[in-house]
């Protein structure tokens, strides 16, 4: 099938996908996109949230955070700084997530710049949004 | 001469102390192939990272609204140097060499009326540039604790690197670490990460020009600090592979020189028996003799 592309998703420590994939959708710090093939090379960073990937052979959903995501003609690499397959994220993981936020929250409150507290609050609601999608 | 309970003591203490050293190099043998797996499974993300980051830094790098961290403060008065070891010895002049590389900087620096801090990552280290710099220190890391390195140990070093230079105590940083080439060769290497410098790499892909989500600019500054940890992360794992490689082959020699020794003991062990031997002999000859 000639409508796919070369997919990778890797972390610092590991490398934990490469494939072929019809459709990713990313979640872009300024909202969620979805790159297919042949999509025009885009650098976009990321916000938390969740990695959809189809390909052929199935789809799979990981939970990534930080980090950004690079399209060009022949494929997508998305490089983060956490990814976790959606399968494996318990709820301590997300414990884990939103105590980060609220404690990045907290810093930024106490700082006078409004937008980094604004940033702060909106990641805190992301993940805490997250948990209930996942209905964890 | 010694007598030949002491030889046997001798001898036998050399045994155990080779048991020990073969064991030792056993153990970093096995955790040498954990050590480079990691570095490897790590490699892929920091060579994207510093492509993607090349290619931004050169188009955005030359403006004035480039952010600090890439385009440094202006000044390069205060050096910061984080001085990467490891938690043990016994692994030959691996601890040595990284501090000698970073006495050597900081010397030129000082030559040059620089002024120099230093943040120390693991306890060797410390303790080898303790008595020369020890009123520079501005911190230490203490990884004893860690029983695998992972990104959040590298993201930790970052942040406390970070704060420091947001909070204007220092102007340029560079990392000291052992680079790994094999388990003879490990190369001390010092590298600068704050301004950071990316390698140019060349043909970049399609050199496809990308349209940028949010703006370059917001791409840069938030990605920049995820750079200062990706390479103290990489520098880490570098790091470990070599301490294993150094301890591996610094024990190797030392079991093998355990070894000489214990040959050469034995022969010592052997000749002064026989000379006990025949002077008992002459002893007992020359008394039947006066008989």
């Amino acid at each position: 099938m000639a409508n796919t592309m070369q997919f990778d998703l890797v972390s610092p420590e590991r490398s934990l996908a490469s494939l072929s994939a019809t459709a990713v959708q990313i979640p872009g710090a300024d909202g969620d996109m979805t790159a297919m093939p042949d999509h025009a090379p885009t650098i976009t960073t990321l916000r938390p949230g969740i990695l959809k990937v189809e390909a052929p052979e199935g789809s799979s959903e990981y939970l990534v955070t930080g980090g950004f995501a690079q399209i060009n003609g022949d494929g997508l690499s998305v490089l983060a700084e956490k990814a976790i397959p959606v399968a494996e994220v318990t709820r301590s993981h997300l414990d884990d997530l939103i105590a980060e936020a609220r404690a990045s929250h907290e810093a930024a409150k106490e700082g006078d710049d409004q937008s980094i507290v604004d940033d702060a609050a909106k990641l805190l609601a992301d993940m805490e949004a997250l948990g209930t999608h996942m209905s964890l | 001469m010694p007598n030949l309970k002491d030889l046997k003591n001798r001898i036998e203490s050399v045994k155990s102390t080779r048991k020990i050293t073969k064991a030792m190099q056993m153990v970093a043998a096995a955790k040498l192939r954990r050590a480079q797996e990691s570095a490897e499974a790590s490699r892929p993300y920091a060579e994207r990272f510093n492509a993607v980051m090349a290619g931004l830094a050169a188009s955005v790098g030359g403006s004035d609204s480039a952010p600090k961290l890439l385009r440094g403060t202006g000044s390069d008065d205060v050096h910061l140097l984080v001085v990467m070891t490891a938690e043990r010895g016994l692994c030959g002049g691996f601890n040595s060499n990284i501090a000698k590389l970073a006495r050597q900087k900081a010397d030129e620096l000082r030559a040059k009326g620089k002024t120099i801090k230093v943040l120390t990552v693991g306890k060797k280290g410390r303790d080898a540039l303790k008595r020369d710099f020890g009123d520079l220190f501005v911190g230490h890391i203490d990884l004893s604790e860690v029983k695998r390195l992972g990104y959040t140990n590298a993201q930790d070093i970052a942040k406390d690197v970070l704060s420091r230079f947001d909070g204007g105590e220092f102007d340029v940083a560079t990392i000291f670490y052992s680079k790994f080439v094999n388990v003879v060769t490990q190369i001390p290497t010092a590298q600068q990460v704050i301004p950071a410098s990316f390698e140019e790499t060349e043909g970049d892909d399609s050199g496809a020009v990308f349209d940028y989500e949010p703006s370059e600019e917001a791409i840069l500054a938030d990605l920049l600090p995820k750079g200062v940890a990706t390479a103290i992360f990489s520098a880490l794992l570098e790091n470990g592979a070599s301490e294993q490689g150094a301890r591996m082959s610094a024990m190797d020699n030392a079991t093998r020189n355990a070894g000489e020794m214990i040959d050469k003991l034995t022969i010592q062990f052997n000749r002064s028996r026989q000379a006990v031997i025949t002077n008992e002999l002459i002893e007992i000859i020359s008394g039947a003799e006066a008989l």
